[in-house]
Formats: structure tokens, sequence, C-alpha cells
């Protein structure tokens, strides 16, 4: 049999980014050929992501079960792992690529300018492109188990990835992120636990057919305990906490890619669990309910902070609200907003913090108390923390305003008394947004440095991988100040012009994520492409 | 033995391992939590055989074992090795940063979160308090002074 083109490509994501991983870690004493091989890594994942977009836009959902362990006896799913792509997963994976080289960019360009060169983190790398595999073998998933994997494969990456350097901040805020996931993964497991013994089977496609004999009780139970695990997973309020406290202590690259990247492949659990495997919206209220309480909680959470990673980190959890809100109305556009909505809000979300990266570079702080003047010390910098600001506000015309309009849309056509609510809460939510973009703006860009109450003081080393001390020094003894590195701000401009082709290009991209949209409400193509025999 | 009784004893056995883990992972100290863990990981464990239907034959086809007519599950077997691995991996980097925390800060029990703090510190204070532009702690005044400078000016609230 000769193997098609896109059975070849889909593994390629998994495949590309954990041989890069073996292959730097071998090269940890040579950072220049580290940094050349996990560039061209993800350089060509993005390549084969681009592909698989279009194969699967073209052709329908590809199905590749790994090492032909397919449907052999009829009547039993498939036997081995399989991997799918769909609309959905494909755009999953083109915009996470797409991250995850535009920051892998920028942490080589940090790296430089701290002197890499003089102490490698020779595990950066390599962590760096484990992680990056977690993320498409999550994406990919084609049963339950495999999905767990993914999720430990991208957990035990971000530990190590946030508890980097090992500072007294980094080991507090560590230990209960790694608590906190390590619980939600448990939780998932006994999830599996009980579908499996309900249903013999934890393929994903099989589960859909077998999951509609369950009675109703029994599954409503099942899909509750994946909603609690996934709702960890995705920072949905009241399983939001953990989030602010351990983001922020992560230097700035990581820190972007975790916010990008981590909680929106919860949300894209959620969505499989949702609509492939429990449709019929047994839980719908109660995600309307977690989704109006993440949007307010959140964005009051970050009116409260005054360090801007702290602040960034409650909006995350609080634009989480607004995806909850679209899976949770139920219809198709809903869900098409949902799903375009993700893919801004992982652009938008990690300019914001490799931006918060750039002003630590630039002024030696990220907390509003000792910031100011930086619009007319680097108007540079103001812009690009203009625009995804605003984007993140939801102004027209930028992309967060499409999305959120498609939201709104979708909540009036539910028509119900809690989708009005929240439709009047995400509103609200998206005021609010704008208010503490402002703050941020007024305090650190407008006024000047001088009328700041810690205005004299900066971090010896904000944000750096490896020497996270503490100690302040005077601001005016900065020696580097001022000096942002183009290898740091290249790629920042570059993801402010996807978040921009976000917005340009919103016709096209729009229509894709309702076919996506309608593809995974529609539950047929997935199934029959990966039960055919 | 009686089939219930068999059925019975490994789901109380997994739900004291829980319970117990459960207990043990809501202390602060650190080495508890990791026991924790590691007890709620192996009652779902448990919990995965258990649901894998009964003993019986190893999977290998032609191989009987102790007479028994059935065949053991063998994906259940396959799915908790991978959650044992995956636990044991983690374990080993909880026990390093137990060691790394315990080093840098000669105790193991989890510190709150310092900004947390002083935003709850905030809700106390008067209205329109939600403004980082007032100085809420001196850092002059934090001294690790000791305690009998403490009556002296500038030297307050080192405890």
């Amino acid at each position: 049999m000769n193997p098609s083109l896109p059975s070849v490509l889909t593994p390629l994501p998994v495949l590309i980014p954990t041989l890069a991983a073996a292959v730097t870690l071998f090269a940890g004493r040579r950072p220049r050929l580290q940094r050349t091989i996990a560039v061209a890594a993800l350089a060509a994942v993005v390549a084969v992501c681009a592909a698989l977009v279009y194969l699967a836009d073209r052709d329908g959902t590809i199905a590749v079960h790994v090492g032909g362990w397919g449907q052999s006896v009829p009547g039993m799913g498939p036997l081995g792992i399989t991997l799918v792509v769909d609309r959905l997963s494909s755009l999953m994976l083109l915009v996470s690529a797409i991250v995850l080289l535009a920051v892998v960019f920028y942490a080589i360009g940090q790296g430089i300018r701290d002197g890499d060169e003089r102490q490698p983190v020779s595990i950066f790398l390599p962590t760096y492109l484990v992680l990056s595999a977690g993320v498409c073998t999550a994406f990919l998933a084609g049963d339950l188990f495999n999905l767990f994997v993914g999720f430990e494969v991208l957990l035990s990456a971000s530990f190590v990835l946030l508890t980097i350097g090992a500072s007294t901040d980094r080991v507090r805020a560590g230990i209960a992120y790694v608590m906190v996931s390590m619980v939600s993964s448990l939780i998932f497991l006994i999830g599996l636990a009980m579908i499996y013994a309900a249903t013999g089977t934890l393929n994903m496609a099989e589960l859909s057919v077998r999951l509609e004999d369950i009675p109703s009780g029994t599954r409503g139970a099942m899909f509750a305990v994946m909603m609690v695990a996934f709702g960890i997973k995705a920072a949905v309020f009241p399983l939001s906490t953990w989030l602010p406290d351990s983001y922020p202590t992560a230097p700035a690259p990581v820190t972007a890619v975790f916010a990008g990247l981590l909680t929106k492949v919860g949300v894209y659990a959620i969505i499989r669990a949702h609509s492939l495997l429990f449709p019929g919206g047994a839980l719908d209220d109660v995600l309307m309910v977690a989704a109006l309480v993440t949007m307010l909680v959140g964005i009051f959470g970050a009116i409260a902070q005054s360090d801007i990673k702290r602040l960034l980190s409650f909006t995350l959890v609080s634009h989480i609200g607004y995806m909850v809100f679209g899976i949770a109305v139920g219809n198709q556009l809903g869900m098409s907003g949902a799903i375009y909505y993700v893919a801004h809000h992982i652009v938008v979300q990690t300019t914001l913090f490799l931006v918060v990266g750039l002003i630590e570079r630039q002024a030696g702080a990220s907390t509003l108390q000792r910031l100011g003047g930086l619009a007319a010390a680097s108007p540079l910098l103001a812009l690009v923390f203009f625009i995804p600001a605003l984007n993140l506000g939801g102004i027209p015309p930028f992309s967060g305003f499409i999305g959120k309009v498609a939201l709104l849309e979708a909540g009036t056509q539910d028509a119900s008394v809690l989708a009005w609510t929240l439709v009047g809460g995400s509103v609200v939510t998206s005021l609010l947004t704008l208010y503490v973009m402002a703050r941020v703006w007024t305090k650190a860009f407008w006024r000047a440095r001088a009328d700041a109450p810690e205005g004299n003081l900066a971090d010896v080393s904000p944000s750096s991988l490896i020497d996270d001390s503490e100690e302040d020094i005077a601001h005016a003894d900065r020696d580097d100040v001022g000096r942002m590195p183009v290898g740091m701000v290249a790629p920042t401009a570059g993801l402010i012009a996807v978040g921009l082709a976000l917005t340009v290009f919103a016709g096209p991209i729009f229509a894709f994520s309702e076919r996506a949209a309608a593809e995974v409400v529609d539950r047929g193509q997935y199934v029959s492409a990966v039960l055919r025999p | 033995m009686n089939s219930t009784v068999v059925d019975v004893v490994p789901l109380i056995l997994i739900g004291g391992l829980t319970t117990a883990g459960v207990y043990l992972l809501l202390e602060r100290n650190l080495t508890r939590m990791l026991l924790g863990l590691l007890l709620v990981g192996n009652a779902v464990n448990l919990l995965i055989l258990t649901v894998g239907g009964p003993a019986g034959n190893p999977p290998i086809r032609g191989r009987t074992s102790d007479g028994k007519t059935t065949t053991a599950d063998p994906l259940a077997q396959g799915m908790v090795l991978t959650a044992i691995v995956i636990s044991m991996g983690i374990a080993a980097f909880v026990l390093a940063l137990t060691y790394r925390s315990y080093r840098l800060s000669r105790e193991e029990d989890v510190a709150n979160d310092p900004e947390d703090t002083r935003v709850s510190e905030l809700s106390d204070m008067s209205a329109g308090a939600i403004d980082e532009d007032l100085v809420t702690h001196d850092p002059a005044r934090d001294t690790d002074a000791p305690d009998e400078l403490d009556a002296l000016p500038g030297h307050e609230g080192s405890r």
C-alpha cells in the first residue's frame, strides 16, 4: 500500500519536535547548532500544519491509524493509536505552530542578549520542543488516552520550563502548579476509567457511537468528571485560581507560550468532549454560569493587580469565559465564534506577554508601581503594546471585536434568560478589559516615570531565563536601559502582524471556522473517517 | 470465595486510598502532598485495573494460566503501566523541587503568594484603595534587624 500524503503529514507535528528535542539535547554544548535545529524544526511544523489545514479543508477529516492498527474486526473500534485531523484541530495546530515559532525566536533573542554563550541554558530548547510535541499530540489525539498522554507530555515539559533557574519564587509557584496539574490529570484518569468501564473503548469516534446507548445519568456523571478535569486545565472559574499564581513568575517567553497554548488545549478538549462525546448539552446551564463567573471574576481580579504579568494572567482567565460561553450556547454560530475566538486569543495573549517581556527590558520592571514614561522613552514599544491591547479589549475593527460579535449574536440567537445574562456579562467584561488596558496605558506609558511611587527602582535582572535575583537597584544605575534587542522585537511584531491578519482576512478565516464548527457539531464526518474499515 | 466479595474489596481499597490521598494533598507540607499524590495515583491505577474486568489468561495466543477460561484485558494494564511511568517521573520531579525548596528556605511548607497577600490586604483598607500608587509598605521598615530594635523609629514591623 502506498502511503498517501495526508497520512504521511499527520504524525509529523508530533514527530519533528520530538526528534528535534532529542537532537538538541545532544547538542547541548553547542548553542548555535541547538538554536538552528530548534528553529528549523518548528518552521517545518508550521509548514506541515499549513498543509494539513489545506488538506483537511479540501478533503475532509483525515484519520491515521498509527502502525496500521485500524479497525480489523467489524464491530470493534480501532485497536491502536488514532490521529485525527479535522478543520478544528488543523486550525488549532497551525495557530499553535506559528506562536511556538515566534516565541522560540523571541527566547533565542533574549537568550543571546542575556549572555547565553557564557551560561548556556542547554535544557531550555529541548524542553520547549517537548512542550510543542505535547501540544500537537493533544490536538491530534483521536482517542482519550492519547489525549491524556499529550496532556502529560506538555505538562511535564511545562513543569521544567516554569521552574527553570529554580529561584525561590519559581519553586513556590512551581509546586502549586505541579500539584494542581497532577490533580487534574488524576481526575481525568478517573473519568477515563469510568468511560472505559461503561463502554470498553477509549477511541473518541467509537465512543461517540457507543455512549449513546449508555443511560443518561451515567453519561452525565462521566461528562461532569471530564469537565472538572478539563476545566482545571482551561482555567475555568472556580478551577482557575492556580493560574495567576503560577504563570507570572516564569520568564517572559515561557509565560507567553503557556498563556497562549496550555489553557487553549483545555478549551479544545472541552469542545471535543462537549460536541463529540457528550452531545445534547447536558451541562450547558452549568457551563454558562461558569462562563459568566469566569469572565467577571477574572476581570475584577485584573483590576486589582499592579504587576502587568499578573494583570494579564487574570485577563487570560477572564477571556477563557468567552470561549466557554460560545461552547455552552451550543448552536453552530456559538461554536464557530468560540473557535475563531480561540485562534484570536492564542495570538493576542501571547503577543501581550511578549510585550511585557519587552517592557521589562526597556524599563527594568513589570509592576505599575515602577513604570512610567514609556511612550516617550520608546514609541515603538508603545505601538507594539497599543495594538494588541486594543485587540484584546475588542475595539473594532480588530479580531477580538469580530469574535465577540459572533459570540454575542450566538447568545441572542439562543435567547434564553441565561444567554441574555451572558451577553450582558460579556459586554461588561469587554468594557472592563478596555479599562484595565487603559489603566496600564496611562500609568506605564503616559505619565512621567518620576510620578510612579517606586519609579526610581528597577529589578536587577528582569525575567531572565537563569539568574532570577530579587534585588532592586536604582533605575538610573541600570547599564542597559532602553535596549530592546531586535531578536525580541521582531517576533513580537511578527505576531502582531498575524493578529492583524486575523482581522484583515477575517472573512475567509471566519468562514473556515464556520465550516469547522459545522463539522464539529455534525460528528458524522469525524466518526465515519475514523471508523472507515 | 464469594465473587461479590472479590468485587467489593478493590473498591473499598480504592476509596480508602483516595480518602487518605486527598487528606494528605490538602496539607501544606510538600512531602505529605507528594505522598497524597502517590496514594491517589495508585488508587486510580487500581480503579483502571478493576474496570478492565476479571483476572484471566495472559493476552498471548495459546497461553493459559491457572485454568482460567477468559483472557485478561491487556489494554487496562497498558494504561496503568503508562500512568505508573508518568507518576514516577513526576514524583521524582516533585522530590527535586522539595529538596530545592528546602535548600532555599530551610523549610518545605508551601508559602503564600506574596502578591496575593498584598492584594488581599488592600481589601482591608478604606474605599478607593485599589490603586497601586498608594504605597502600602515601606521597604525601609522591612528589616531583618533583631527584635529589640522593633521599638526604635524606622525599625517597626520586623515581625
